[in-house]
């Protein structure tokens, strides 16, 4: 599998989770992505980052084509050094939240995905992966 | 007369000042592009002869460290004034940072058949902190156009529209960020209340992304709604953003349609209306037959009110 080096980009405000948007946005378009992968992965996006911003306290997004064969896909990595997910079983859970949400977010992004990982650890930081392919 | 031993400056300010400022309006004239409506040569003659006697007050004091002292308080003010319209009169960065650091070289040459070289340092120094200023004044005046817009831009992209008696529609476009859902919600009450509406359309064909936090503030929004004794309608729904939704989980709880027409359409079934195509002769004789409908027929839609 071949992987370029990738976009990185600062979250650290609300208006860069629309930048995420819309740099990803931009990449599945360029990729050839149908339209309803597009807003998945968008979508997905959206809340990763909404997510390393409220409750990681900001980081960066990386944004990287991936080739597989003949498969070209999406995936995007969301870094953060915030106080980490204690249980990640239960964030994962549709209607837990801790701030004042809905809940669905992590999950959300999860089945609009076709991968999905995150690593967490308490006081360190947390790591989501999410992928698209074509 | 006791002098500091900085106080050489404010002599060759004053006994080159011609040279002084030839040399800069040279420099400053191969840099900034005059004319088109923005600056005349004129005005920046006066702009840099100001200066220089500012310049020359301030530091007759020997004071050259600091320009945020009251000596410098006359120059700040007309150096900000400077950049600030240079912002507001489309110059570039570079264009505005160099009417400061061009004079760095005609001074500097009068300096070094006079002075030592701490003195010229020292001026370096003040000239870079001068440059500086400059700048924050220029972005300052950028980020209150950028402010200004923002705030104009929120207040546009949320108008109210009456469809009928009781209907209102909001159609939503762009970004919904929660400032902006602030300004939706705050009219779209409003004219809940200035309309006596019982039915208010919220179109969201123009959102691109519909996530969580969207469908939250839309949810929050038609409560808003219901507690005032309106009931809400959601349209626009574009079929990507339905399957998205879905696999998000989020759940609406109130009717949404595809279309506007749809919405409109369930809405007026709602307030007891129904939209009914009137007769060929009736048409005529109303004055609003349209040829090219299809079948001949013509296309009036009559709303019983």
């Amino acid at each position: 599998m071949e992987t370029n080096s990738g976009d990185v980009l600062v979250i650290s405000g609300s208006d860069d989770v629309v930048r995420v948007r819309q740099a990803v946005r931009a990449k599945a378009i360029e990729i050839g992505l149908s339209l309803v992968d597009q807003t998945k992965i968008v979508t997905a996006a959206s809340e990763v980052a909404r997510n390393t911003l409220d409750h990681g306290g900001g980081g960066t997004a990386t944004l990287l084509t991936v080739q597989n064969g003949n498969r070209q896909g999406l995936r995007l990595i969301f870094e953060d050094q915030g106080r980490g997910i204690a249980d990640l079983d239960r964030a994962l859970t549709d209607g837990y939240t801790t701030g004042k949400g809905l809940g669905l977010g992590l999950g959300g992004a999860k089945r609009l995905s076709n991968e999905f990982s995150i690593q967490s650890t308490p006081g360190k930081g947390t790591r989501v992966v999410i992928a698209r392919w074509k | 007369m006791a002098k500091a031993p900085m106080s050489d400056l404010p002599k060759i300010l004053r006994e080159h000042e011609s040279q002084i400022l030839d040399q800069w309006l040279r420099l400053l004239t191969q840099n900034v592009r005059t004319g088109r409506g923005r600056i005349t040569e004129r005005e920046l003659q006066d702009q840099c002869r100001d200066f220089l006697a500012e310049l020359r007050d301030a530091i007759e004091g020997g004071n050259l460290d600091d320009i945020r002292t009251g000596s410098f308080d006359r120059l700040r003010d007309m150096l900000g004034h400077i950049s600030r319209s240079r912002a507001a009169q489309g110059f570039t960065p570079s264009e505005t940072a160099i009417f400061v650091f061009s004079l760095k070289q005609p001074v500097f040459e009068m300096m070094k058949s006079e002075t030592a070289s701490a003195e010229s340092w020292a001026f370096g120094m003040l000239l870079d902190q001068l440059g500086l200023y400059s700048m924050e004044e220029f972005l300052k005046r950028r980020e209150e156009v950028i402010l200004r817009q923002q705030q104009e831009i929120a207040e546009l992209s949320t108008p109210v529209v009456k469809l009928w008696n009781g209907i209102l529609a909001l159609p939503l476009i762009g970004t919904l960020d929660s400032s902006r859902t602030q300004v939706v919600m705050e009219n779209l009450l409003q004219s809940i209340v200035q309309e006596g509406a019982e039915i208010a359309i919220i179109d969201i064909t123009g959102v691109p992304t519909v996530d969580t936090l969207v469908a939250q503030h839309l949810l929050k929004t038609v409560a808003a709604a219901r507690l005032m004794g309106a009931d809400c309608i959601i349209s626009g729904i574009r079929p990507q953003i339905a399957q998205t939704m879905v696999h998000l989980g989020v759940e609406l709880n109130v009717a949404s349609k595809a279309s506007l027409a749809d919405a409109f359409a369930l809405a007026l079934h709602q307030t007891g209306r129904r939209v009914t195509r009137i007769s060929s002769n009736d048409a005529k004789t109303s004055g609003i037959s349209r040829g090219s409908a299809p079948g001949g027929l013509t296309g009036q839609a009559n709303i019983g009110s």
